[in-house]
């Protein structure tokens, strides 16, 4: 699939800030004062800002509005409605908690569900389509979670439990990449299932149906290569899991007090950053539509 | 509404006969012609006439190569557009509400008003039924020519759609899969007929029916027998020239 800025960005931003909403409305930050404004603009900054970016790649953007009305079968629909109902009750809560340091807690609760749902919910997008076997497994839920959580914990001062959710969020995306290898080959789209042609002998791409790109080959048959590909996931691993873990394990350690701790906080931040994007950039690029079949390739 | 309507007893579609398919491109040009001139957006080209053109089309020609063990190779023009699907993936992941399926008689359309051209129902369309027109920004696919089907300005021989009405050879039919005594019901049932893709469980509408096993060679020729040596041993200028050689 075409790993297009807008929607790389929108994922990874939106996924982080909704991420530290769900720490920011269970309490578990400080939320009072001048930090947790700074907090909470932040928060707001990046999935608001995610969900500006998602609607670049729309066609007829002044027409999102029509996007709340089908909550009951898209998960499109569903991710914008819950989006938004978060960032409207945490925008209350945060108002309350920054402003007039008044807790209610419920309001907070209901606020990180919402908040991680509409992470579920952008997850299952992708999870949702039979034709990308790739990422049609529970996997890219688990792992887009947990990214979301890890983040947010890190960027909330909570250095042991982002430690720990950075470690699960690297074996997640280890077993979306394994399981991810195999599932194109378990959905069992062929060219021959895909022609009805099959059982009749070797069958190949003759003639495409035109010579040029079309929207079809520049959405959704990418080819990246093999070696590029590994480095970018060697890369990936690294930053978005086993060095942020292991800066905020020293952190949380007490090895690195005052300064030198926030400091490491936020590079920790930044080489967190750096690897989801390139995971996430792996996540489409990687990603085989069946319909690539047509075209001679998967094949 | 973006939820699928019950199942209708009219299914509208199209069998498409893979055995007599020319590879013409004619159902490719008469369809952009008749689509862009009616329902909806035209379909637009974009840097026509550059170094890179890419145009939106609902309906294109592929063309496979069978190599057969026992046989010439045979090769299968292979003309591909929406299926109107049953159960269409494509419909219930959209947002807005913009695509659809009509519960009167099945066709799969999109509102091109409602839509935001998010690109999600391409995506979870197994076939490449959909693209985006990259003029307007919204999708585009085959509306089976819903403005001719029902068009009574039209001659009645023109009221099928614009592929079936300009196939040359007679390859495309449309009619009424609901129906078990309709022309494509008979069709289907009379040839061997498949569903493209069925794991994606989409249960598609229209229909291919497979090319027939052609003519197959009876004695077939060794290389050898085409292209008999000529002379075992050279002679004449042939056999001085072997042994001067030779000598070098
Ligand atoms: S062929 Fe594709 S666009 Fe047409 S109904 Fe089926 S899934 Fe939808
Ligand atoms: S591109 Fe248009 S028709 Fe397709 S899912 Fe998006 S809003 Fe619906």
């Amino acid at each position: 699939m075409n790993p297009a800025p807008s929607v790389i960005i929108f994922t990874v931003l939106s996924g982080l800030g909704f991420g530290m909403l769900f720490w920011l409305g269970l309490g578990q930050a400080e939320t009072g004062g001048m930090i947790g404004f700074w907090l909470f603009a932040m928060a707001f900054i990046l999935s608001g800002g995610g969900l500006l970016a998602s609607t670049f790649h729309l066609g007829n953007p002044q027409r999102f509005w029509r996007a709340f009305s089908q909550w009951q079968t898209s998960w499109l629909s569903r991710e914008a409605i819950l989006a938004v109902a978060a960032l409207g009750l945490m925008g209350l809560f945060g108002l309350r908690q920054v402003f007039f340091a008044q807790d209610w807690v419920w309001l907070g609760r209901a606020g990180a569900g919402l908040s991680l749902l509409t992470v579920l919910a952008t997850a299952m997008i992708y999870s949702q389509l039979k034709t990308v076997p790739r990422w049609n497994q529970p996997g890219t839920v688990v792992l887009f979670i947990l990214l979301a959580l890890a983040g947010g914990a890190l960027i909330t001062a909570q250095a042991g439990l982002a430690a720990g959710l950075f470690g699960l969020a690297g074996l997640a995306q280890l077993w979306v990449w394994y399981r991810g290898g195999q599932r194109f080959a378990e959905a069992g789209s062929t060219l021959a299932s895909a022609t009805g042609l099959g059982g009749r002998g070797q069958l190949r791409l003759f003639e495409p149906p035109h010579t040029g790109r079309n929207y079809l080959l520049d959405e959704m048959v990418y080819r990246i290569g093999r070696k590029h590909a590994l480095r970018l996931r060697v890369i990936a691993l690294l930053g978005m899991s086993i060095l942020p873990a292991a800066i905020m394990l020293a952190s949380g350690a007490g090895l690195l007090a005052g300064g030198a701790g926030l400091l490491a906080a936020g590079l920790a931040g930044a080489v967190h950053l750096i690897g989801v994007f390139a995971a996430r950039w792996l996540f489409f690029a990687e990603a085989e539509h069946v319909v690539g079949l047509y075209y001679g390739r998967h094949s | 509404m973006t939820q699928l309507p019950p199942a209708s007893d009219k299914k509208l579609g199209l069998v498409i006969d893979l055995d007599i398919c020319v590879g013409c491109h004619a159902c490719v040009i008469s369809c952009k012609g008749w689509n862009t001139e009616n329902y909806g957006a035209p379909l637009s080209d974009m840097d026509a006439y550059g170094e890179n053109p890419v145009g939106s089309f609902l309906n294109r020609v592929h063309s496979f190569e069978i190599e057969l063990e026992d046989g010439p190779a045979q090769n299968v023009h292979f003309p591909k557009s929406c299926l109107h699907c049953e159960t269409a993936p494509c419909v219930t992941v959209c947002p807005t509400g913009a695509s659809y399926k009509r519960a009167e008689d099945g066709i799969v359309l999109v509102n091109e008003e409602a839509c935001i051209g998010c690109g999600l129902c391409a995506w979870a369309c197994p076939y490449g039924a959909r693209e985006m027109d990259q003029a307007e920004g919204v999708m585009k696919k085959c509306t089976l020519c819903v403005d001719r089907i029902y068009n009574e300005n039209l001659a009645a021989e023109d009221q099928i759609p614009a592929c079936v009405r300009s196939c040359p050879t007679g390859a495309r039919h449309f009619g009424d899969f609901g129906d078990p005594n309709s022309a494509v019901s008979q069709l289907v049932a009379e040839r061997e007929a498949v569903d493209l893709m069925p794991e994606q469980g989409t249960k598609p509408v229209n229909k291919y029916l497979l090319p027939r096993i052609k003519d197959r060679w009876l004695d077939q020729p060794e290389a050898g027998d085409v292209l008999p040596v000529v002379a075992e041993e050279p002679e004449g200028f042939l056999k001085w020239l072997d042994k001067a050689l030779e000598k070098l």
